[in-house]
């Protein structure tokens, strides 16, 4: 493979990377939401967030990818390519995150709270004091999974023509009759980006096995 | 919006290929999951097995697996068998492709099930006379799959959302029909709400097999 194939390679991967990033900072506060809100338990709109949550995680994204681009300028909403990936991915990774935070949740002991609660706390200060340190170390290696899942699942977003690490080493096979080192290239940057969050996991699983002990 | 009622009688008249679409995505799944079921199964044996070399390879292939995008696998899939003279046309790739990828995380979550299961259940099947393929067909596989159940549901679901990743190499599945529908007479809201729709009606449907399951096997216990 030629130096500047290599180069379009690796804007191809911070493409990538930078959408993955994007995704998760927008979708995982976005799940934590959602969750809160089941929390609560409010009637019409608990059955309401879970069919929506049901739906977006039987959703595939290039299916979903296609819809956002494609459909929404028919109602009006013009959005950039890179926007529209982005918005995609956010939404299937909100979808995963509030179940794994909704997990948490769960199984976040209730008298804690009741015993802020008799303390006087606030609502915002239990959350932020009492509920969500614990129910983050609870979750994180879930959510660790959840961001390779959303790394694997990136090269959807080629489909709309977002040019990311897959999509640059199409065109790379486009031009050299042969894709295949272009591919293997590929392999080995996904494998070492992706292998790296997998450590990650590991190592808070252990951690979050140890504290248990 | 004013464009839907359009694009529900559009996709009204065009039922026969959304419904092509969807009958396609139904068989490369439940072809691929049958697959990769049985392929995991030979990769889960392999990697608790006793062979001197085998039990790494398989490692390394799972591990691999899943660090690989399957878009990426897919293209390498479809692309590279030619290289070693191999030819298969874009739905029989597409099917190779979701099999020996899910094969490996079909693997990974029995292996999982395999280490939450008590050790005295293989030590009693060894003292029975169990060796072997038996022990693993006769007693280990038993519990391990039963366990597995509602993560063998999610890998499911999760083939049926990776089949619509063969659009890109052009097998005609759901997705596939919604595009062609969206890009002749350009109703992309309806067509791919609707392809979502099924996708969704789908998964639900794994879902409420893998509940049936659950409660045939709890009503035998």
């Amino acid at each position: 493979m030629t130096y500047p194939a290599f180069i379009t390679l690796l804007w191809g991967a911070a493409n990538t990377i930078g959408v993955s990033l994007l995704s998760i900072a927008i979708g995982t506060p976005l799940g934590l939401m959602l969750a809160l809100v089941r929390w609560r338990r409010l009637r019409l709109v608990d059955p309401a967030v879970a069919a929506l949550v049901s739906l977006l995680r039987a959703t595939p994204s290039v299916t979903l990818v296609l819809l956002v681009y494609f459909a929404l300028p028919t109602i009006g909403l013009e959005i950039p390519r890179f926007a529209a990936a982005v918005a995609t991915l956010a939404l299937g990774s909100m979808a995963y995150n509030c179940e794994i935070w909704r997990g948490a949740l769960l199984a976040f002991p209730r008298d804690q709270y009741e015993a802020a609660l008799a303390f006087g706390m606030t609502g915002a200060l239990r959350l932020r004091l009492i509920v969500l340190p614990q129910i983050l170390r609870a979750a994180l290696p879930a959510l660790v999974n959840e961001m390779t899942l959303l790394i694997k699942v990136s090269p959807a977003i080629a489909v709309i023509g977002v040019v990311e690490m897959t999509r640059a080493a199409v065109r790379i096979g486009a031009v050299t009759y042969d894709p295949i080192p272009a591919f293997l290239v590929c392999l080995v940057i996904y494998v070492a980006v992706i292998g790296c969050f997998v450590m990650l996991q590991r190592r808070l699983e252990r951690r979050a096995a140890a504290a248990a002990a | 919006m004013m464009a839907l009622p359009h694009g529900i009688e559009v996709l009204w008249q065009e039922r026969a290929m959304m419904l092509d679409g969807l009958l396609a995505t139904i068989g490369i799944a439940a072809a691929g999951a049958v697959l990769a079921g049985l392929l995991g199964l030979v990769l889960f044996a392999l990697m608790i097995g006793r062979a001197p070399v085998l039990p790494r390879l398989a490692t390394g292939f799972v591990d691999l697996m899943r660090c690989v995008p399957f878009m990426l696998f897919c293209y390498l899939i479809y692309y590279g068998l030619p290289r070693f003279g191999i030819v298969l046309d874009n739905l029989f790739a597409g099917i190779l492709a979701l099999t020996l990828y899910n094969a490996a995380y079909v693997a990974e979550l029995l292996r999982g099930a395999y280490k939450a299961l008590p050790a005295e259940t293989v030590e009693a099947g060894l003292a029975f006379g169990f060796h072997g393929w038996r022990l693993l067909l006769r007693v280990i596989l038993p519990p391990v799959v039963l366990s597995a159940v509602p993560m063998l549901g999610n890998q499911m679901v999760q083939i049926i959302k990776d089949s619509a990743f063969l659009v890109i190499i052009a097998v005609q599945e759901l997705t596939y029909a919604a595009n062609e529908i969206q890009a002749n007479y350009y109703v992309p809201f309806a067509s791919f709400i609707c392809a979502v729709l099924l996708y969704w009606g789908l998964c639900l449907g794994v879902e409420g097999g893998v509940r049936a399951v659950l409660r045939a096997a709890e009503a035998r216990r």
